[in-house]
């Protein structure tokens, strides 16, 4: 499997890459880690008339932690989020999630960035990106815009980027005190796909209770889900055993699997439940000041 | 360093292939590629550097290993142009000097290959996985080479040969390749 | 009596492998790193559709194609008669379909490129019209009055191949129906794919002196000399096949795969070398697959647990045509190894086989010819047994098995056992694991609603064919040879008729001649896989290359201590009667300071040997063993289960194997490492599934699931020694053993932990999925 011919730029600004993007109106595919496109490329899934390779672009690989917000660089590599101090201390969901991507090698060159926009119902990224309300910001031939997560994803490999437009940054919101987050990924075996996966952040109140709450779901849908009830529902609520049943079954309610090799629809769902209740009370016990 | 100066490509537009030049175990050669060319075909054809392997069309079994930078890549799932101005070292560059790398003499010692067909690109994650944490647990030996597939060995011995290669390696007087 | 010194390099030493040298150090010659002067490269064509008619094909998008030299059609094969070829089993098989598409992946048409990526372009390019046919997946559907018939060409009125059977159906009969107990189970064996880690693939070359050289991925590269020559007609002295290093075979190797006649085809017409590699989805959708076994088996007992009679009906899906690799005279393999550890008086086994629109095959897995099958009925329905009648299925096992004495144990389907201690190597398992501790946590843990389970398998395996009675692949007897030269200054070159996909032969047969010949295993070459240079074999599969190939090692080593004897004598000076072999040395009897080596007889074997006599050191043996093999062995495994999502985790794995004499135990571990990771992987994880239009739904390794280190148990090993007594060394053959015996000992763990929930089967592979269906049903009742 080889992939077709196609014409390739490097450019080493973000301008010069999307007025290449813009110059080829559509025909041109942004090149982030290619751990997704390049696949694609050689299955001929995607003949783009060109890639654009944004990895010659200085100062696009970068986790920082400002007043407001954790940013991240759109080609930092998937190992290098883990590697974060920043993340191993506050942003557990992302911690665990770049634990579980695809496979140790992959991580090295699959970016944040590709990992977020590529839009397989399966990435992992996006959903903890739901959960943590993060924005991305995109630049286009105009100048640039942030676009909240919850609104990007359209469909499956489909989202609102205009095709002239790059994610240069992601901001989540700084982690404030009392917030605690966590992802679980049931998968069959490295290197796969989930067969469900929770993302969970909570920011609990003086009294212990949940004061804020998100749910993001993985590969139970067309997209990465939010699951708006269910994180709702946490809210005032403790993790009691109640608490985790109703919060389990809200998202399994929110998740629209199909079933595949990973199983029937029942399961997943069923899945969704047990995994929300168990992420759940992680993310409580984090945000406690356990790990 | 030698350089070594060669141009094959056959792409129609100008603008698919390119000149790159890649340092592989220490040599820099100035290759024009097509933009298409996987690092894989570019090491094992253009190069003659047959090590490494191909097995898979998915980027799952890890088979094509190489370090990029130190850094280990899969070289089927990047091209040939990504690597340009990078250094790429493959298994043809764990021998130094008539010295085998710890890490291939673990290989051997504690029979970590059966087929052989895995073993260049695992004992690339091997050498990459010691660099990072050189005294490894069995279950981070076991998690860092879970993007190389091996189906003979069952893994068992591939632990130990790691485990080898990081005490022989701590052992040694610093100052080595 | 005073223990000779060993041999360096000698049987029982772990001593490190010759091969190693060059894997290394990324020098190994496996077929993709062939490269020849002016090499094309060809790629493939394949088929969207399960069952189609063809009714388009056109070459000239993709004759334009920049770099692409030739597209060959199944049309232009059919000009020189090559559009078919005969399967190991006398089915018949496309090389490229004239008309009719029979399963999705199938080849369509060829592309022959410069280079690669050319080839790739070309494969784009080629345009080809197909009418959908009716597609047939289920075999039991496919045996319905109203399915479609699939082998129209064959004359076929429907979809049924063969039936076969053996053993006594109404003594069976009649002693189920006598019996206090009686446990039937369903059990499907779905089809995997050995998945080797290097694909199949091919460099075909054509001299000017009209001698094609193919350089293949081949277990068996002679007996593909003979098949190739048959076919094509050329003289099988104009033919060559060099099987180089090989990234793993587990008997996805050992067929005639249509790529490799193309890729002949193509360089006999080009006159240029072609290479073929197959790619990934290529090999899991086309490649020989194994197992898809629909078993019905029921096992009686008496009141006391014996085991009394044996019944098993089967139906195998075949896909379009009967291409599984086994011995002539059986088509179901050595399935009737069913009766495993136990001496069943009565049993019968009746197979049916089916077409289906579903790629070819029927080859082994990491087994000798169906005996995974067998091992997994009668291992899963024991421990049901034992459910059912409230015993341990350990105490179960002990009550049944065939006692050492019992050897050479004749069982009721016709296999001559040569050798066992069962019951050992149970206790040694037992022992190793702790079982009594185990057994107790268990009771606790159910106690507190855990889920936890303890498996048992007690195999016996048939290994090494064979004696030439029975054994032969179309027609070519299952013997298989060793040609062992002495060199004058003592050094050795040994060729084989086997060929070594990562078992470590150069390094075992180095060992066998070592301690033959009393030659330090330094100065042993071994060679084998070019058919030009190494006497003629079957092939390495099926567990046989040290039960045959080593064998005749031995034999061939002992023709020539025979002569060697002589020249002893003669340096000597001393009768040939005088002389014995003694402590690696020919020893004038009872005189031991005076001998001399075999390096000093070889010496004289060319410089001063006995007039009369002819020079040289050398013997040659075709091994016909006598009779097969059977290793045993012993596993427990221990899961653990979520219950709420069904995750089964293996917790411990202890197996013991018996494989007879050990030549090499660290290479006989690593075997049975690798081999105990094929048996847990299609028990947990790897299947091809279908849907109803004959899609594949795992082909590539995104969903057909290899295990990684982090999945694959953590594996403790040991062993029993029970020799062969009817083999030259005592050894049996080890290759397989774990795969065989590994899946029932897994399967029978998680069923053993689904105890409280009445669980009497999950089909394998047993996904999570599964079994939170397994729990969540039982607990809706
Ligand atoms: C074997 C294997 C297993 C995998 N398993 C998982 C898994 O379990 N979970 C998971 O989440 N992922 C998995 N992946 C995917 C992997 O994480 C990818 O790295 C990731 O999805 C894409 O990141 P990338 O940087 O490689 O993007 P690329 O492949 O370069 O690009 C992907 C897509 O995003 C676009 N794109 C990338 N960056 C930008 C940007 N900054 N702006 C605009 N568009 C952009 C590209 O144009 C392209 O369409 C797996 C991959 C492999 C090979
Ligand atoms: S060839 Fe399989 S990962 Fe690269
Ligand atoms: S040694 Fe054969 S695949 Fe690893």
């Amino acid at each position: 499997m080889y992939p077709p011919s196609f014409d390739y730029y490097a450019p080493t600004s973000v301008d010069e890459a999307v007025r290449l993007l813009d110059q080829h109106q559509g025909e041109a595919k942004v090149l982030a880690g290619g751990q997704s496109l390049i696949g694609m490329l050689k299955l001929r899934l995607a003949q783009p008339g060109a890639l654009i390779d944004i990895n010659r672009i200085p100062d696009l690989s970068y986790v920082r932690e400002d007043a407001t917000f954790l940013r991240i660089g759109a080609m930092t590599r998937i190992n290098e989020l883990h590697a974060s101090d920043a993340v191993k201390a506050r942003y557990g969901v992302l911690f665990d999630a770049t634990a579980e991507i695809a496979d140790p090698t992959v991580r090295n060159w699959g970016t944040v960035g590709g990992n977020a926009v590529h839009g397989d119902p399966g990435n992992d990224l996006p959903a903890c990106f739901l959960a943590l309300d993060a924005e991305y910001q995109a630049q286009g031939p105009k100048g640039s815009r942030t676009i909240a997560a919850r609104k990007f994803y359209t469909d499956s490999f489909t989202n609102v980027l205009a095709p002239n437009e790059i994610v240069t940054e992601i901001h989540v919101p700084k982690a404030a005190a009392g917030s605690g987050s966590a992802y679980s990924k049931m998968e069959r075996k490295v290197g796969d796909f989930a067969t469900a996966a929770v993302a969970v952040t909570v920011t609990l109140a003086a009294n212990g209770s949940v004061a804020k709450a998100g749910i993001g779901l993985t590969n139970v849908g067309p997209t990465a889900l939010y699951a708006a009830q269910a994180s709702d529902a946490l809210v005032g609520k403790t993790g009691t055993a109640t608490d985790l049943g109703t919060v389990g079954d809200l998202a399994a309610k929110a998740a629209s699997p199909v079933a595949d090799n990973r199983g029937p629809v029942d399961f997943k769902q069923d899945m969704i439940r047990v995994w929300t209740r168990r992420t759940v009370t992680r993310a409580i016990a984090r945000a406690k000041g356990g790990s | 360093m030698a350089i070594d100066v060669e141009e094959v490509a056959t792409g129609a537009s100008p603008n698919s292939a390119r000149v790159i030049h890649v340092t592989v175990n220490g040599v820099t050669h100035r290759s024009k590629v097509d933009a298409r060319l996987l690092l894989v075909h570019y090491l094992r054809e253009r190069l003659r550097l047959t090590g490494t392997h191909i097995g898979c069309d998915t980027a799952h079994c890890g088979a094509c290993t190489v370090l990029v930078d130190g850094i280990p890549a899969k070289s089927c799932n990047l091209l040939a142009v990504m690597v340009d101005g990078r250094s790429v070292q493959t298994v043809e560059g764990l021998e130094a000097g008539g010295k085998l790398h710890p890490v291939q003499e673990g290989f051997t010692k504690e029979h970590g290959l059966q087929c052989g067909y895995c073993t260049p690109g695992m004992m690339m994650a091997s050498v990459a996985l010691l660099a990072k944490n050189p005294n490894p647990t069995e279950d981070e030996i076991r998690r860092g080479i879970s993007g190389n597939l091996c189906r003979c060995t069952g893994y068992v011995n591939i632990v130990k040969a790691i485990q080898y290669a990081g005490k022989k390696m701590q052992e040694a007087p610093k100052g080595g390749a | 009596m005073a223990e000779a010194t060993p041999i360096p390099g000698g049987i029982g030493q772990s001593i490190g492998r010759k091969e190693d040298a060059r894997f290394i150090r990324g020098k190994g010659n496996y077929v993709d790193d062939v490269n020849l002067p002016g090499m094309l490269f060809m790629d493939v064509v394949r088929s969207p559709y399960a069952h189609a008619k063809i009714t388009g094909l056109r070459k000239d998008a993709a004759l334009k194609v920049p770099g692409v030299l030739a597209v060959i059609t199944g049309a232009d094969l059919a000009a020189a008669k090559l559009a078919w070829m005969p399967t190991l089993m006398s089915d018949t098989q496309m090389v490229l379909p004239t008309d009719t598409v029979m399963f999705q992946g199938q080849e369509v048409a060829a592309v022959v490129g410069v280079d690669r990526y050319a080839a790739a372009d070309g494969v784009a390019a080629v345009e080809v019209d197909y009418e959908p046919l009716p597609v047939v997946v289920d075999p039991f559907k496919a045996l319905q009055p109203d399915a479609p018939v699939l082998r129209t060409d064959k004359g076929k009125k429907d979809n049924h191949i063969w039936h076969w059977e053996v053993g006594d159906k109404a003594g069976t009969e009649a002693a189920l129906k006598a019996s206090a107990v009686v446990v039937t189970e369903k059990l499907y064996i779905p089809r995997i794919h050995v998945s080797s880690i290097e694909t199949c693939g091919c460099v075909a070359s054509v001299d000017v002196s009209g001698k094609l050289t193919v350089w293949m991925t081949t277990q068996a590269p002679h007996a593909i000399r003979t098949v190739f020559a048959l076919v094509s007609g050329l003289p099988e002295n104009n033919i060559r096949i060099i099987s180089p290093d090989i990234g793993g075979g587990f008997g996805g190797k050992v067929p005639v795969y249509p790529g490799y006649v193309i890729a002949v085809v193509a360089a006999l017409t080009t006159g240029k070398p072609v290479k073929w590699i197959e790619d990934r989805t290529g090999n899991l959708t086309a490649d020989s697959f194994a197992r898809d076994y629909h078993i019905e088996a029921e096992i009686g007992a008496d009141k006391n647990g014996k085991v009394t009679a044996l019944r098993v009906k089967t139906l195998a899906d075949h896909g379009y045509t009967d291409a599984a690799a086994n011995p002539s005279k059986f088509p179901a393999g050595l399935f009737h190894i069913i009766t495993g550890s136990y001496p069943f008086s009565k049993a019968f086994v009746e197979v049916d086989a089916a077409y289906t629109n579903k790629p070819p095959g029927g080859i082994a897995y990491r087994c000798s010819f169906r005996v995974t099958e067998a091992v997994f009925a009668i291992e899963r329905l024991m421990d049901n047994l034992a459910h059912k009648m409230n015993l341990d299925p350990a105490e179960l096992r002990m009550r049944n098995f065939i006692p050492p004495e019992a050897f050479p144990y004749t069982s009721a389907l016709g296999w001559t056992y040569d050798s066992g201690n069962y019951a050992g190597a149970l206790k040694k398992a037992m022992d190793t694991i702790g079982y009594d501790a185990l057994r107790k946590e268990q009771a606790e843990k159910r106690k507190r609603g855990e889920l936890m389970g303890i498996g048992i398998s007690s195999f016996t395996e048939i290994v090494g064919a064979g004696p030439s009675k029975t054994f032969d692949i179309l027609g070519i007897k299952m013997f298989d040879s060793a040609e062992v030269r002495i060199h004058p200054t003592g050094k050795v070159i040994a060729r084989f008729g086997t060929k070594s996909q990562g078992q470590g032969h150069e390094t075992t047969y180095a060992q066998i001649l070592a301690e033959e010949l009393g030659i330090p295993v330094d100065g042993i070459s071994v060679e084998e896989g070019d058919t030009d240079t190494a006497p003629y074999g079957l092939g390495t599969y099926a567990s046989r290359s040290t039960p045959t190939a080593g064998a005749a090692a031995a034999v061939a080593a002992r023709k020539i201590r025979e002569k060697g004897a002589k020249i002893a004598a003669h340096l000597l000076e001393v009768s040939p009667n005088d002389i014995e072999w003694k402590d690696h040395k020919f020893q004038v009897k009872g005189v031991p300071e005076k001998s001399k080596t075999m390096a000093d007889v070889a010496f004289a074997a060319y410089t001063n040997h006995p007039q009369g006599m002819e020079a040289g050191l050398e013997a040659v043996d075709y091994y016909d063993p006598p009779n097969m093999t059977y290793p045993f062995g012993s596993y427990i495994c221990v899961v653990d289960i979520d219950k709420e999502t069904g995750q089964v985790k293996v917790r411990r794995f202890v197996a013991i194997d018996d494989c007879g004499t050990i030549i090499n135990p660290m290479i006989v571990d690593g075997q049975i490492h690798g081999g105990l990771t094929m048996g847990f992987a299609p028990a947990m994880l790897e299947e091809i599934p279908y849907d109803e239009q004959g899609n594949s739904r795992a082909p590539s390794f995104l969903e057909y699931l290899l295990p990684t280190a982090v999945e694959t148990p953590k594996w403790e090993t040991g062993k029993t020694v029970t020799p062969s007594p009817h083999h030259p060394l005592g050894a049996k053959g080890v290759g397989e053993s774990a795969t065989v015996g590994a899946p029932a000992a897994i399967a029978n763990a998680v069923i053993d932990a689904l105890q409280p929930y009445g669980v009497t089967n999950i089909d394998i592979p047993i996904s999570a999925h599964k079994v939170w269906r397994a729990i969540h049903g039982a607990d809706a009742h």
